[in-house]
């Protein structure tokens, strides 16, 4: 585990880059992490990231059919915004843990 | 042991996990030859799974594999509980030979399936193609069962022989996995 500081915030990430604490989350961090997946966020964007934090709160086991039916993307959308793994990258982007879900 | 970093630093330590340089996997091939459902469901959460983790899938479907994509028969899939020691030990192989127990033992095993978030293998193939997956039909089984093109599902790409099946994995770190 180790520790990146951004705006002077020490945020505490896991050795795969996710972080530890959500409430660390901004979106200085959703930008940077979204830029080293060669990725521009748009406003789609942060529209399945603000649900994904939603939803990881309420303690709900994220998987991609919940975001396909989440009404916000359908799947094709998500791989499309989020290529190289939707769920996993776009949940490091996000702030959450990293998905656990085989499905 | 914490490290801290500037902010210069951020990118080379919060970048793509390091799996994704010494990354190996880069393509499966999933042939699914059996028409049980954990079987055919084994290849589909294999094939998502890759999707899922960033990787390429590619799927074909022979023999009684068939069954999982053709439109009449793909979400009423059995198990089989006679000639399958691992199920129910303790329960006299005649048992399961009597009419009714396979239906029921396959709509309880799709009902414990629903409760995991498993999606029927009609949905679980929409997924993989909207994933990027691409699912293709055995010709020389399809012949056999005559089956047609438009008897299965509509994301099966299309029906092709042994040969195109190898074209498929194509490229590096390709890999085959057979059910």
């Amino acid at each position: 585990m180790s520790t990146v500081t951004m705006n002077g915030q020490q945020i505490e990430v896991n050795e795969e880059g996710y972080m530890k604490d959500p409430s660390q989350w901004s979106k200085e961090w959703a930008n940077q992490v979204a830029a080293e997946h060669e990725i521009t966020l748009t406003d789609k964007h942060f529209e399945v990231l603000n649900w994904l934090r939603e939803k990881q709160a309420e303690g709900v086991a994220l998987n991609i059919r919940k975001v396909g039916k989440s009404g916000l993307v359908d799947i094709k959308q998500f791989y499309a915004l989020f290529p190289g793994g939707p769920l996993k990258v776009s949940s490091k982007i996000a702030g959450i843990p990293k998905p656990v879900s085989c499905v | 042991m914490n490290e801290t970093l500037n902010k210069e630093a951020v990118t080379s330590n919060v970048a793509a996990p390091a799996k994704k340089k010494e990354d190996t996997v880069k393509k499966v091939v999933i042939i699914c030859s059996k028409g049980t459902i954990e079987d055919v469901y084994a290849a589909l959460i294999m094939a998502n799974g890759a999707l899922a983790d960033g990787r390429d899938a590619k799927m074909f479907f022979t023999f009684f594999g068939l069954d999982a994509i053709t439109t009449s028969k793909a979400d009423h899939l059995h198990t089989a509980t006679v000639g399958n020691p691992a199920f129910m030990p303790s329960m006299p192989t005649m048992v399961g030979g009597l009419p009714g127990f396979e239906k029921f033992a396959s709509y309880m095993m799709k009902k414990q399936m629903d409760k995991l978030d498993i999606p029927n293998v009609t949905e679980f193939i929409e997924m993989i193609d909207a994933g990027g997956g691409e699912i293709y039909a055995c010709k020389l089984a399809a012949d056999m069962f005559k089956l047609e093109k438009e008897d299965f599902l509509p994301e099966v790409k299309d029906i092709i022989t042994v040969a195109d099946m190898y074209a498929l994995a194509d490229g590096e770190g390709s890999h085959f996995i057979f059910i």
